[in-house]
């Protein structure tokens, strides 16, 4: 299946990946109004690290084997049989962590407040995720490996 | 602003944000090399110091929510036609440090630009116009020397020819990419340049820094430099591309040397240059072995040794008073082709008093340079390119009319790939990653981005150059070189079109 | 070919889904002795706090096994096994046909003899029923006495403290978590348990449980100190349900020995879950591990085998995650090393309830507990189950905000080119 992969080469750091993300996860899907007034706002499913000069995103990569379904006590997270898509049901969640303790990637975010996690939907059908979309340096790809 | 010595606040830029806009995301603190946007955590808000605001636009360029604009500064000095704000800002600046004034890219002054007095002809009932895309438009061009004569015998059908060609470069389009020295620009930008010449079918230039040890494959696409100082020099390098390029002198700062600081010498740029690292790499302003016609001959003829007679030998000048004589003089050493650079040719770092009050306009002294190779009767024993201020297409196809083989371009290609021209690339921090090799700001240029920018450059002037070539009824380059027919001139005094060769526009 | 699973847990429910990956029309049928659709089974924490309802606890939706083809026969519990016919017999009489079995029934919670301990209001705490039991508590009972004070055992004290019942913990060993945690992620909890009102009592265990009337009044603890209770929650453990191997040749250890395909040593049969003892990738030998990630995936694998997909088990890795009133809790593999033979690296700062200790043995990370900070613990976790050479980023594993930016390019670039 398509995924997403950085390339840590030329990623530039300016985090607009996480911002697309947050903003097509909003209820406006307009970067303004979902900054200024959404309560809460939705966190951005991609981790972007920093070192020094060294940045990239890591994205989720929808596992064929996904470790986040197996342990999942709530059956909140299901690997979809035909797009291979894992979807994440945040009403079913409990936040009980246990796939931020077992994803390999790190990238489950966790919300404690809410007690919830929040993953990578890739953006549920969109033809490009957004977080490709917004990357301006093409350092987010979507492709077959 | 407080803490800042008084006329630090007559900043050239204002930095506007549109607080109903601005959401924090923090993207301008991040991509802003010069630290003007900082991010208050306690306040939740993004400031700026407008000071140190270079006007590169890449915050404006990046922010997602359009809440940025850079203005100049809109505070007004009294009008004084002598004592312009720029005067006063450079006095002011050089009170407080007793240094020279240093910038970047070229001339920036407001000279008469001579493409913009110059206008093509086309064809209206007779020599009908041509339809580039239904029928044939030739723009390959051969650069190297061609023989003053050409023999033939056989002939019944079976011509054979008997005369020996010196070697020469196909080149697709008749735009290469000017010198660029690996330390001034980064390893990104060269691979960019190296893949864009070689889908393109045209030349990029290494410029002084050398060869990275992963631009080799591009050799057919390549010409090495060979500047004062010598950097990266050696057999390998010599014959790593199809040309080797003597430069004389730059456009931007003629008579003068260059300077890459020691801290700008990393280890990638020290093994390509083959200087230690932390080194100053200090460019002599002469060649050491070359004060005279004769000595320029013994390096041309020493490269040629070197690379069996098989490279072609370009010289590079500096556009300046008497360049028609210097290149008649180059051509007689033994140039293949004579580069030769117009005062608006850029650079990564002048003083500004030089690059600004320095050296002749490149359509002049192409101009002059052409005539007077004509006139000597060696116009074809080299071929001219010219650089210098080359902004479009329709430059190329004046630059071609008044005499050129054809051009350079270096400011344009790097406008292709983000470049703002703010002419601050001698700091390193260059915001669009171009004029830097800190690791941070250098990945800002993706090669494959790069490669396809400034190949689309290449093509879609090609398609403008095939146009205006259609337009004035010729279908090959070949047969506008040195036209001047095709050309009239607006606004220019007698001296102006004398020395251009063209009639007024009317006549 | 007919497969049978008894059980309707988490590792059921892997194989379920296992041997529909492979075979998509033999088929299934699971014997369950519980009345219900499977349930994710550390919720009936959440269920009995209040947290959430019946309705969520569900662990697939509402038509799984309709959609699966699998036949559910609730309720009835499996009696014993004939090997020889290649049926299970069931206590209602029935029996049911397999031609590849496999046994996922679970852990059972073991009670102690204590005096007093025959008769009502004694409580365990590892179904659906004992969470609906120990919900009718609130109102009647003021103080329960929770004995046992590991995983099962806090959370049963936390649900309970939740629902306005104050709560006293027992716990034999000198600190709370002992198992699974060590004694500084141990005390970091146990100040905070302490802080919201649940009484902790170290080193000491219940001698006797006081009735009057038939009625809890009190426990006595072996130091004789008295206290008052109207309900007991026995929570010292759980071992291998495996009564129903008795006899028929399947051998046993803790647990019913399953190999790297989940089959015991009869073939055609299959152990996964916790009452399986089965090999786990850090020790390099076989152990009951009796968490949810592990039933799942043996349950998967030996689905997945079951259906002749010749897929072996790499082993499971024990982990635990974990919240005690925002205090989120990881620990993974080797927590509590047994020997001088591992490096212990760690970051204490209980004033800030946050801890990070990783466990390396020969530059290899085989554990680590986190609490407080526990974001991307799954990067280690990855580490620990790649068996990666951690040598040159050793010092960054104590990182709070480590990841894949604190490790060499090669590691970091090999790990993330590999899909999984």
């Amino acid at each position: 299946m398509k995924r997403v992969y950085a390339k840590e080469d030329v990623c530039i750091g300016c985090r607009l990946c996480e911002i697309a993300c947050v903003v097509e996860h909003s209820e406006s899907k307009n970067a303004i109004r979902t900054y200024k007034t959404e309560v809460p706002r939705p966190v951005a499913r991609n981790v972007v690290e920093e070192r020094g000069p060294l940045t990239f995103s890591v994205n989720c990569r929808h596992c064929d084997e996904p470790l986040c379904v197996a342990v999942c006590i709530a059956g909140a997270m299901v690997k979809d049989e035909e797009s291979g898509v894992v979807r994440h049901n945040e009403e079913k969640c409990v936040g009980c962590w246990s796939c931020v303790m077992i994803c390999p990637y790190g990238v489950i975010k966790m919300k404690p407040a809410a007690k919830k996690v929040s993953k990578c939907d890739l953006c549920n059908g969109r033809t490009m995720p957004a977080c490709v979309q917004a990357c301006p340096n093409r350092a987010i790809v979507y492709e077959e490996r | 602003m407080l803490y800042y010595d008084q006329n630090k606040n007559y900043r050239d830029f204002e930095v506007l944000r549109d607080e109903n806009k601005c959401i924090q995301c923090q993207v301008c603190v991040r991509q802003c090399s010069y630290e003007v946007h900082t991010y208050d955590e306690k306040h939740d808000e993004v400031t700026a110091d407008q000071t140190k605001c270079v006007g590169c636009h890449r915050c404006e360029a990046f922010c997602p929510t359009d809440a940025l604009k850079i203005r100049k500064n809109q505070s007004e000095f009294r009008d004084n036609a002598l004592w312009t704000p720029q005067y006063l800002k450079n006095i002011y600046k050089q009170a407080d440090t007793g240094g020279v004034l240093l910038t970047g890219m070229g001339n920036s002054y407001p000279y008469p630009v001579y493409w913009d007095k110059m206008l093509l002809d086309a064809s209206q009932v007779t020599n009908p116009s041509i339809d580039p895309l239904r029928e044939p438009m030739e723009l390959r061009t051969y650069l190297g020397a061609k023989p003053d004569a050409v023999e033939v015998h056989g002939g019944n059908g079976h011509p054979r020819l008997d005369t020996s060609f010196a070697p020469q470069i196909p080149i697709e389009y008749p735009i290469l990419f000017s010198a660029m020295s690996y330390g001034s620009i980064n390893l990104n930008i060269h691979v960019g340049l190296a893949r864009a010449a070689e889908e393109m079918g045209t030349l990029y230039n290494t410029g002084e820094g050398g060869l990275h040890p992963t631009l080799y494959q591009y050799g057919k696409n390549t010409i090495v430099q060979c500047a004062s100082g010598r950097f990266g020099v050696h057999t390998d390098y010599l014959n790593a591309g199809v040309a080797v390029e003597i430069k004389i002198g730059q456009g931007a700062k003629p008579g003068i040397g260059g300077h890459l600081p020691g801290e700008k010498i990393g280890p990638e740029i020290s093994l390509t240059r083959m200087i230690p690292e932390g080194t100053d790499a200090l460019s002599p302003a002469p060649h050491h072995d070359i004060y005279s016609i004769e000595d320029l001959r013994q390096l041309i003829y020493a490269l040629k040794e070197a690379t069996d007679y098989k490279k072609l030998v370009f010289v590079k000048i500096a556009a300046v008073h008497n360049s028609a004589a210097i290149a008649s003089g180059m051509v007689r050493a033994g140039a293949d082709v004579i580069s030769l650079d117009g005062f608006r040719g850029g650079t990564g770092a002048a003083p500004t008093m030089i690059r600004d009050n320095v050296g002749v306009p490149i359509e002049l002294a192409l101009a002059s340079v052409d005539e007077r190779l004509r006139q000597e009767g060696i116009r074809n024993r080299a071929s001219l390119v010219v650089a210098g201020g080359i902004r479009c297409s329709a430059d190329v196809v004046k630059a071609i009319a008044l005499g050129a083989d054809a051009v350079y371009i270096a400011t344009a290609a790097l406008i292709a790939v983000g470049c703002t021209v703010c002419q601050r690339c001698y700091t390193g921090k260059c915001p669009w990653g171009i004029a830097t090799n800190d690791p941070y700001l250098a990945k800002r240029i993706n090669p494959e981005i790069a490669h396809e920018k400034l190949a689309n450059l290449i093509r879609g002037w090609g398609h403008e150059i095939q146009e205006m070539l259609g337009g004035m009824g010729l279908n090959a380059l070949e047969s506008l070189r040195g036209n001047r027919e095709k050309l009239r001139g607006v606004g220019l005094n007698e001296t102006e079109l004398n020395i251009l060769g063209i009639k007024h526009a009317g006549a | 070919m007919e497969h049978v699973i008894i059980g309707n847990g988490a590792a059921a429910i892997g194989a379920v889904e296992g041997i529909r990956e492979i075979d998509k029309a033999s088929p299934v049928t699971i014997v369950s002795a519980e009345p219900y659709r499977a349930y994710g089974r550390p919720l009936i924490a959440n269920l009995l706090s209040g947290k959430i309802v019946e309705a969520d606890i569900y662990y697939r939706a509402d038509d799984f096994y309709e959609a699966r083809g699998v036949k559910l026969l609730l309720g009835e519990k499996a009696a014993r096994i004939d090997v020889e016919k290649k049926r299970v017999v069931l206590e209602s009489g029935k029996a049911v046909s397999f031609g590849r079995l496999l046994i996922a029934t679970g852990g059972i919670p073991f009670i102690p003899p204590i005096k007093g301990g025959e008769g009502s209001s004694i409580y365990t705490f590892t179904t659906l029923d004992d969470a609906k039991n120990l919900e009718a508590l609130p109102g009647k009972v003021e103080r329960v006495v929770v004995i046992g004070g590991g995983l099962i055992g806090l959370k049963a004290a936390e649900s309970l403290h939740d629902r306005g019942i104050k709560v006293t913990v027992v716990e034999l060993a000198d600190r709370i978590l002992s198992s699974a945690f060590d004694r500084e992620a141990g005390d970091i909890v146990e100040k905070r348990l302490k802080e919201i009102g649940i009484e902790i009592v170290l080193e000491n265990s219940v001698k006797e449980i006081v009735r009057a009337k038939g009625r809890i009044k009190a426990v006595i603890l072996n130091n004789g100190e008295q206290y008052e209770c109207g309900a007991v929650v026995i929570a010292i453990g759980v071992i291998p349900n495996k009564a129903i191997v008795e006899g028929t040749g399947i051998m046993t250890n803790r647990g019913i020995l399953a190999d790297g395909n989940m089959q015991t040593s009869v073939p055609g049969i299959y152990a996964a879950g916790d009452v399986a003892e089965a090999p786990d990738l850090l020790l390099g030998q076989k152990r009951v591990a009796p968490i949810w990630p592990n039933a799942y995936l043996q349950g998967r694998y030996a689905g997945l085998n079951m259906a002749g997909a010749k897929k072996p088990y790499r082993g499971g890795v024990a982990m635990n995650s974990i919240e005690f009133y925002g205090i989120p809790t990881v620990s993974m593999g080797i927590s509590n090393p047994p020997d001088e033979g591992y490096v212990v690296r760690a970051v204490y700062e209980p004033k800030k309830n946050l801890y990070r200790k990783i466990v390396l043995k020969g530059h290899r990370l085989v554990g680590a507990v986190l609490v407080g900070q526990i974001q991307r613990a799954g990067v280690l976790t990855g580490l620990m189950t790649g068996r990666t050479n951690v040598e040159s980023f050793e010092e960054e594993l104590l990182n709070g905000e480590f990841g894949f930016a604190s490790m060499p390019p090669d590691v970091r670039k090999k790990i993330l080119a590999e899909n999984r």
